[in-house]
């Protein structure tokens, strides 16, 4: 067998473990990869504007297709400016692999030109990472990388790889399964807490699933198990930001998301429950609100493939550790195998359509603007025979799309939902694009958001990637603005999107097609002619300035705490409720 | 405002790890990236082929922080094992320290009376100091140390906890 080059290993590794796009931008550091990819034309790579963007990019791809996501940047600031993706893709859980430049190891520890130490910066926002010394391990080391970023609870893996290393010679072999010797996730529950789970679930009287990115996680497969347990059990369900798309949002069994901006009937329904099923969910601080009145009534079963996600802010009664989907069939299986018969729970949904009867999604619209709720609707209403792919950046835009497009599937619904990060939508629009060339992808975005990662406009254009972005303009960075509301007397301080640019221009500068909706009687021709446009179009819809997210449980707030309109805000909170985030 | 505090326990873990770069650097950060505390921190190689370390880590908080200490800890990928000795019932744990202390006259005669008492071991001498073995638990090495003040106390230099469970079998 024939020595190769750090590099050329590289690229056949990459190809052997069946990555089509890497997502990157060049530099020094990287240099003999480039070439590498450049000689075997194998893999198509897509060049952004910014590592941050590949990152995004990177995780649209690996959310919309399953597969991970894979990104090769440079060392030092091609490194540092990736940090941000890199951990969104660790909170929200998102298989990727990032390969980083390195300066040559020789140079290693002595502040050399565009030198960081990545491992050291990345140690803390990834799953595991490593810095490869010798070409002969590096092959040894990606496949692993690819197996710890996909297996288990997914996440980010970064190699870093020294010029170096890249340039030296070794020999190269598939290797087998990887048999890590320590890193084992344990993905099937044993079958005593699977019954046990069962008849917690056939005893309930108010029982809620509670859903989670774990589901999206673990495959199309599982949402269509859990659209069976479901069904056996008659039991509603709720669902967190991440997990939306799992269970249709048509089904009568749908209450919509919980949490923060939850619907009514999600967070009463997890108030008054006899019984919280989370499958695949975390217990974010922005799902369960005040701890101490989370769920006051309700046993708690939580299903989980990340043991330390179990008893972390919430105390639960049965941890069920087992990869989400698994868990919906054994728990299924069990169900039929007893033959527990549906159980009445007729009561409990008189309560729930009590609570559905408030409409607490519906908003006041009196003037001659347009709601951004109404025009997420009309975008719903226009889209939803194609079932599109749809990102958003992060802030009252995202929440809106959140509570009003509705999900029929899964790997439909790409949003940063752990970190929060600003400038998300764009690049993860274009992953999205490209790993589903046919599909409709849109950013929902609002006009602060989109210029974080703006320049990704080049990238589509480049690419002719027919992505396509809506922001929603209100000249306000709008969920600063609520919380200011809310929270401190409506001082507005430095949440007024100052300068904008003038965003039809912007777009046709870059070659796209620009649009600008000022007007109700605007909105779905303006939608229609979007549709109608078969290359990169952004459109500017001008929107109510001053129109809120609600419902909203403010922070440090029980479920049965929440804001339903506007007019019940209050203009100042205590310090208790400003320190929280 | 004021930030709320729960009644904490201190305990000893034993961590087997992969014997890689960074290792250290991981756990330890870790361990402030999650706001947790490290009393004691101890790290060698215990393999015959210089793979697995051991890592004894002395930490405190509350029982519900520390199933997340320990669970934060298994899902590490270069972990192989987390043991809470505590936990797991009677172990026994060592420090070992270096103790320097110079004096003259009736100083001199008192620290080396007390080091018997201690059981400490002169492991170096001039006419004008001691340099002092001591090993036994945290308690007896502070009150080693606290008296050795006294008599002249220069420098001290102490390993932190090893610990190993009692019984024949392996933590």
């Amino acid at each position: 067998m024939t020595e190769k080059s750090g590099a050329d290993i590289l690229v056949e590794a990459l190809c052997d473990l069946g990555v089509e796009v890497v997502f990157g931008y060049p530099g020094g550091a990287v240099l003999p990869i480039y070439d590498a990819l450049f000689r075997s034309k194998r893999i198509r790579h897509v060049l952004v504007r910014h590592e941050q963007a590949a990152t995004h990019a990177a995780e649209g791809y690996a959310r919309s297709t399953g597969k991970p996501g894979v990104v090769l940047v440079t060392s030092g600031p091609g490194a540092t400016n990736a940090v941000t993706g890199i951990t969104d893709a660790l909170m929200d859980s998102i298989p990727m692999v990032v390969i980083t430049g390195q300066v040559p190891t020789p140079l290693i520890g002595t502040d050399a030109f565009q030198e960081a130490d990545t491992v050291g910066i990345t140690r803390h926002c990834t799953k595991h990472n490593y810095l490869v010394k010798d070409p002969a391990r590096l092959g040894g080391v990606l496949h692993e990388a690819f197996h710890i970023a996909t297996s288990g609870r997914p996440g980010p893996v970064v190699v870093d790889i020294p010029k170096d290393v890249q340039v030296a010679t070794a020999r190269y072999q598939k290797p087998g399964p990887i048999q890590h010797k320590t890193y084992r996730p344990q993905v099937k529950a044993d079958q005593q807490t699977i019954e046990a789970a069962v008849e917690m679930i056939a005893a309930a009287e108010r029982p809620v699933f509670y859903t989670g990115g774990g589901i999206i996680n673990s495959g199309p497969e599982a949402s269509q198990l859990l659209r069976e347990l479901v069904r056996i059990t008659g039991a509603p369900v709720t669902s967190t930001l991440m997990g939306l798309g799992a269970l249709p949002a048509s089904s009568k069994q749908w209450l919509g998301m919980l949490g923060m901006h939850g619907t009514f009937e999600a967070n009463m329904a997890m108030n008054k429950a006899d019984l919280i099923v989370a499958l695949g969910a975390r217990f974010d601080d922005r799902v369960t609100g005040r701890l101490d009145a989370f769920a006051p009534h309700a046993k708690k079963i939580h299903v989980d493939i990340d043991r330390s996600s179990v008893n972390k802010n919430v105390r639960v009664d049965l941890p069920v550790i087992a990869d989400v989907g698994r868990a919906i069939e054994d728990m299924t299986r069990v169900w039929k195998a007893h033959q527990h018969p549906k159980p009445d729970l007729s009561e409990w949904w008189r309560r729930i359509e009590g609570w559905r009867a408030a409409q607490c999604l519906d908003f006041p619209e009196d003037g001659e603007g347009i709601m951004p709720q109404r025009a997420i609707r009309a975008l719903y209403e226009a889209t939803k025979g194609e079932a599109p792919i749809i990102t958003t950046e992060v802030g009252q835009h995202q929440m809106w799309a959140a509570q009003h497009f509705g999900f029929e599937a899964p790997n439909k619904w790409l949003t940063s939902g752990g970190l929060g990060t600003m400038g998300y939508g764009l690049p993860a629009a274009i992953g999205a694009q490209l790993g589903n060339p046919k599909a409709l992808v849109i950013d929902i975005a609002g006009e602060a958001s989109i210029q974080m990662n703006i320049q990704e406009l080049a990238t589509a254009t480049q690419y002719r990637l027919p992505v396509k972005v809506f922001i929603l303009n209100n000249q306000y960075m709008g969920m600063v603005r609520q919380w200011q509301e809310l929270t401190y007397s409506s001082r507005y301080a430095e949440s007024y999107s100052e300068s904008l640019p003038d965003f039809v221009k912007l777009a046709e500068a870059y070659g796209w097609k620009g649009i600008r909706i000022e007007g109700r009687d605007q909105l779905e021709a303006g939608i229609a002619d979007m549709l109608a446009h078969d290359g990169p179009v952004l459109v500017d819809c001008v929107v109510e300035q001053l129109a809120n997210c609600f419902p909203m449980i403010p922070s440090g707030a029980a479920h049965t705490e929440m804001i339903l309109q506007a007019n019940e805000v209050s203009g100042e909170m205590d310090d208790e409720a400003k320190a929280l985030v | 405002m004021h930030i709320k505090e729960e009644a904490i326990e201190r305990h000893t873990l034993a961590v087997i790890v992969d014997n890689e770069p960074g290792i250290l650097a991981r756990i330890a950060g870790m361990f402030t990236a999650r706001g947790y505390n490290i009393e004691s921190l101890t790290v060698t190689d215990i393999s015959e082929d210089d793979l697995v370390s051991r890592i004894t880590i002395v930490t405190s908080a509350s029982p519900h922080v520390m199933e997340q200490i320990i669970a934060q800890l298994d899902r590490l990928v270069p972990v192989h094992k987390v043991s809470d000795l505590t936990a797991l019932g009677e172990h026994v744990e060592r420090e070992l320290a270096l103790v320097k202390v110079a004096g003259k006259g009736e100083h001199r005669i008192e620290a080396l009376r007390l080091a018997d008492v201690y059981r400490a071991r002169v492991v170096d001498a001039t006419i004008e100091s001691f340099v002092f073995e001591v090993t036994g638990g945290s308690e007896k090495i502070d009150k080693f140390v606290e008296l050795m003040r006294e008599v002249g106390l220069v420098e001290v230099a102490r390993t932190g906890v090893v610990a190993i469970s009692r019984g024949k079998e392996a933590a």
